[in-house]
């Protein structure tokens, strides 16, 4: 399938940096999103195909604009909806719930 | 290992934290809160997780491999016919190290790792990937201009050695074989492992000359 995530070859994207022992996550979430996708796979919601296929259909500017554990997570959101275990919406919900809670 | 302090308290202890999380720290919270709420995650599994891939998975264990193939010709032998299984020798395998397979640098061919599609990466064996590797530039450069990606990160190749790229894929994970640095014919394996970096084992540095 042809797509932004196909990048070989593609021209101007800029120095590649690099970073001095760098720790395994660099923010909490990332660890917790890395996390999820063990038990994801565990409860038997998707494979490892319908996840990378997950990714593979974000929009290519918000792919570009994102951080590699941001397209997992967009991946978990799009498939847990589509497979049924949350419902459209109730991620929102949650959010807002738990800020009107304090965060 | 430390972790990011930063936002460490988010997620650690609700009550302590002096700044808003930020939408994305929130939303991976209400995420992970909605699956424990509905008995589809233990916390702790993603606790335990995290602390293995801190402090336990990491190119140590590559460096391991690399430093038992040059020193025991036999296990380079199995390694190179079967990466997966002779670094499941040493202890090393589990998820994103199914099928290995070994490239070896020698003096005519040198072997780069790429994955142009993800960052799909050796994880038993280097852990999890650095930002580089995953970074747009990198997975774009390495297959169009890999001698100039080599000359950025200080490896300057003679151009009658033969370069060749592995783009890794969902199933196929590489792990570069280095060469051994000359006057290291004295040292134990343990030394020699520490001559072994992470960079070395993707393609994109040589081995370490011992000191002195």
């Amino acid at each position: 399938m042809n797509g932004i995530h196909d990048m070989g070859g593609m021209q101007c994207m800029g120095p590649i940096e690099r970073e001095e022992n760098e720790p395994a996550f660099h923010e909490t979430w990332e660890g917790r999103v890395f996390g999820m996708f063990f038990t994801n796979f565990a409860e038997g919601h998707f494979n490892v195909d319908m996840f990378r296929h997950g990714i593979e259909r974000m929009g290519p500017a918000e792919y570009l604009e994102t951080s590699y554990y941001e397209h997992w997570l967009h991946s978990f959101e799009t498939l847990l909806v589509e497979r049924g275990v949350l419902a459209e919406g109730e991620l929102e919900e949650k959010i807002a719930s738990l800020r009107e809670a304090g965060g | 290992m430390t972790i990011a302090n930063e936002g460490s308290s988010i997620m650690a202890d609700d009550h302590t934290h002096n700044e808003p999380p930020s939408d994305t720290a929130m939303r991976v919270k209400a995420l992970e809160t909605l699956l424990t709420e509905k008995g589809l995650l233990d916390p702790a599994a993603i606790d335990a997780l995290v602390e293995t891939y801190e402090t336990r998975i990491g190119p140590r264990n590559g460096a391991r491999v690399v430093a038992r193939a040059w020193t025991d010709p036999d296990y380079r032998q199995r390694l190179l016919e079967d990466g997966t299984k002779a670094i499941a020798e040493l202890g090393f395998s589990g998820v994103q190290g199914e099928d290995m397979v070994v490239v070896e640098n020698t003096g005519d061919v040198h072997n780069m790792v790429v994955c142009t599609l993800c960052s799909c990466y050796p994880w038993p064996t280097l852990g999890l990937p650095p930002i580089w590797f995953k970074s747009a530039p990198y997975r774009a450069r390495a297959v169009i201009d890999p001698r100039g990606v080599l000359k950025e990160f200080g490896v300057e190749l003679s151009e009658d050695v033969e370069l060749r790229v592995w783009d890794s894929n969902a199933e196929l994970r590489y792990l570069v074989l280095p060469q051994r640095p000359a006057g290291t014919e004295g040292m134990s394996e343990d030394e020699l492992a520490e001559l072994v970096s992470r960079d070395s084992m993707i393609g994109t540095a040589l081995a370490d000359a011992p000191a002195g």
